[in-house]
């Protein structure tokens, strides 16, 4: 903790000279008050969210900023007030259709002309995730790689080696299964670890395009390669390959079966290294993999984006704008998703990526395997209702799988109803 | 003293009509915030759930009419159905609260050294607050480390994850909400208890009343105004439970612990909530639910006063 603390003071204190130097001149003629409010509340993040907030005051004497930190899960329903009601100035989302509703509802301002005018520089590979209609409704400021991350030390005393398809992946998993382990752990009471499962498996199964395509509600959930999709799960579901009982934990829950060796491998984010570490994980007993591949399809990975967004009800549009400016350039990207920071990946090109094995790994991997093209999420890219409605049934597809035909009916008749 | 008795000097209107003017004052704050947070938001949730929409702007602009087409969609909507058979189970089992905290009531009823400490052990769980409890439930009933399937192991018997059985997740929440539900019925017994009349109890004795006779034909008349609370604020938790499930399941596994009150919060408020108008469809199906226990409630209250008057 306390390390944490001394670094982003002495990440605040040389970025204040750096930026103090270079932006004395331009941008002092801001002034007023800069409100934001963030979701960036657990500890690394928001001390990195108060570092960014006391930068940017600092490199403009006459404006003052603002700045309120919100719980992460209590934001995403307190947003909608606070978009209403007294609008900030700069606000935390995410992309894709997470917007959609916001954007539909005229509550984030179009900022298509600060794109068109090379604000962000360095940003046009991320530039889709932000768009709606053609417009681009925010920016982004950090992204982060999902994959397989698994305990090498097991692997290496079963003598298995990283899977590179199906196939492969499979004959691990027997391995891992007669050794008395099980393969994955999952904790999915809150759903969306299930739908991590889906993306990857309907992305390798039927290819990026096909999952996009059903996401924006083009395909039935009963066609016949949505069930193929599915029957590759019940592969490793009929195999035993899932942790039990895993409907009854969260994905925090679920860790320790990792940990303490019982499962030997998760479908996660990149935000659960930090968690494997604390557990007492080192780097060597840890490691990572691209999902394998099942057909001979391009391969699509899913990379969450987070995000800024200017109000619509934004009063010092001037100095919002600077802001997104500031936040995405490539010195400040660079310091943000370093590993005293979000540990996470930069979305600006000309930012450089931390020195950590996953966080290289996992821009290796987006930067030249992913050639399918990149995902948000499945609760992202999905419409919301969509998205709940479809975890659900994923959830429940993992525990039963023999209800898959009454599962995949009740999807095809929200997606009827839902993409009118 | 003569001066305000003396008719010829003409009094205020104030003072000639303060016998209704006090009480309509003292009522008047309770009357606006009641019709301000409850009376209007009643008929607000009629008029939203005509409509389709998110929940964010204005209705005016960003709402669509849709008649009751909302409550069209409710009929053939399995979720709702789930919903609605879960708060039948949840009326139904919670009234068991009562006829617990009565017997728990009769049992701490007596004099004998330390009985305050056994009546607030008895009593400490609706102290807690339902996300306390929900959470301490959660554990007892965790498939590995839970206490629950430590017990079970003991006797030998498999072990069972209540929480995450569709078929028995609904029952494992109410139970958890008997607990501090039983509290508070055991509290309203204990006070009706004190209340009693000693003498009609001495009268039962001597015409040869013991036991459950005693019980049921001297003493549960007597306890009828609490057992009257007991029901009413039974009914009311088991209609508005919403914390434990929140808590404990999050409405899963796969929506079967879903009540009313949270599939409204999910189709309007949660993270995937933008249904605005279908979530107020829900709730008015929840109010006219709730206007029939409250309706008896009110009348039953009516008719008490009215013999207390006479």
């Amino acid at each position: 903790m306390t390390s944490t603390f001394k670094a982003s003071i002495a990440a605040l204190a040389t970025t204040t000279m750096l930026a103090g130097a270079a932006g004395a001149g331009s941008h002092s003629n801001l002034e007023g008050t800069l409100r934001i409010i963030s979701d960036m509340s657990n500890p690394a993040p928001r001390a990195i969210m108060e570092s960014l907030a006391a930068d940017f005051d600092a490199m403009h004497p006459n404006l003052s900023v603002e700045l309120e930190i919100v719980d992460r899960e209590a934001w995403k329903s307190q947003i909608r007030n606070a978009l209403s009601a007294n609008p900030p100035d700069v606000i935390n989302w995410y992309a894709a259709n997470r917007m959609g509703p916001y954007v539909d509802s005229g509550l984030f301002m179009d900022i298509s002309d600060w794109w068109a005018a090379g604000d962000f520089a360095g940003l046009e590979s991320v530039q889709g995730a932000m768009t709606i209609d053609g417009k681009q409704w925010g920016v982004p400021y950090t992204y982060y790689q999902w994959g397989i991350y698994y305990r090498e030390d097991i692997f290496n005393e079963l003598g298995l080696t990283e899977p590179a398809t199906f196939e492969e992946e499979i004959a691990n998993c027997q391995k891992i299964l007669d050794a008395g382990k099980k393969c994955y752990s999952i904790g999915s009471k809150f759903l969306w670890t299930a739908g991590g499962w889906f993306d990857y498996l309907n992305m390798r199964t039927n290819g990026f395009d096909f999952h996009m395509q059903l996401a924006q509600g083009e395909v039935a959930w009963t066609d016949d390669r949505v069930r193929e999709t599915f029957a590759n799960w019940r592969k490793l579901i009929d195999m035993g390959a899932y942790i039990d009982d895993h409907q009854t934990y969260s994905w925090q829950e679920a860790l320790p079966f990792v940990v303490n060796g019982e499962a030997t491998a998760y479908l996660i984010g990149n935000f659960a290294v930090p968690h494997l570490r604390e557990a007492g994980l080192t780097d060597d007993q840890i490691d990572f993999y691209q999902f394998p591949k099942i057909a001979d399809v391009a391969m699509g990975e899913d990379a969450p984006t987070d995000t800024f967004h200017v109000a619509s009800g934004a009063t010092n549009i001037d100095a919002a704008r600077e802001f997104l400016k500031f936040v995405t350039s490539p010195d400040v990207q660079t310091r943000i998703n370093g590993p005293d920071g979000l540990g996470q990946l930069p979305v600006n090109a000309n930012a450089s990526v931390a020195d950590d094995e996953f966080i290289q790994q996992g821009f290796e991997m987006l930067s030249q395997n992913a050639t399918g093209g990149i995902a948000q999420f499945f609760d992202r890219d999905f419409p919301a209702e969509m998205a709940s409605i479809g975890m659900e049934g994923l959830q429940e597809f993992m525990v039963f799988p023999d209800n898959l035909e009454d599962i995949l009916g009740r999807l095809e008749q929200a997606r009827q109803r839902i993409y009118k | 003293m003569t001066a305000v008795t003396d008719p010829t000097v003409p009094r205020s209107w104030m003072q000639r009509n303060r016998m209704t003017v006090t009480p309509l004052l003292f009522l008047a704050p309770g009357i606006l915030f009641f019709a301000v947070y409850v009376i209007i938001p009643i008929f607000q949730s009629f008029y939203i759930s005509t409509y389709e929409w998110n929940g964010l702007g204005e209705l005016s602009e960003q709402g669509e009419f849709v008649g009751l087409r909302n409550y069209q969609e409710l009929m053939t909507d399995r979720a709702f159905e789930v919903s609605l058979w879960n708060n039948v189970k949840w009326l139904a089992l919670y009234l068991l609260a009562i006829p617990a905290g009565l017997f728990i009531a009769l049992f701490l009823n007596q004099t004998i050294a330390g009985i305050r400490i056994y009546k607030s052990l008895f009593f400490f769980p609706f102290v807690l607050s339902q996300v306390v409890v929900g959470l301490v439930f959660s554990w007892f009933y965790l498939p590995r480390e839970g206490l629950l399937n430590a017990v079970l192991g003991f006797f030998g018997l498999g072990s069972v994850n209540v929480l995450g059985d569709p078929t028995l997740a609904t029952y494992g929440i109410i139970a958890a909400g008997l607990w501090p539900q039983t509290a508070y019925c055991m509290i309203l017994y204990l006070t009706g208890l004190n209340a009693v009349d000693p003498e009609q109890i001495e009268a039962g004795r001597l015409d040869g009343a013991k036991g459950w006779r005693m019980l049921w034909h001297v003493i549960l008349p007597q306890l009828k105004p609490a057992t009257f609370i007991a029901f009413v604020v039974t009914i009311i938790g088991a209609l508005r439970s919403f914390d434990l499930i929140s808590v404990m399941t999050n409405g899963g596994p796969f929506g079967s612990t879903r009540v009313l009150s949270f599939y409204m919060f999910e189709k309007a408020l949660s993270e995937y909530g933008f249904r605005m108008g279908y979530g107020s469809a829900i709730a008015v199906v929840l109010f006219l639910i709730m206007l029939v226990f409250i309706g008896y409630f009110l009348w039953q209250m009516y008719q008490d006063e009215k013999s207390a008057r006479r």
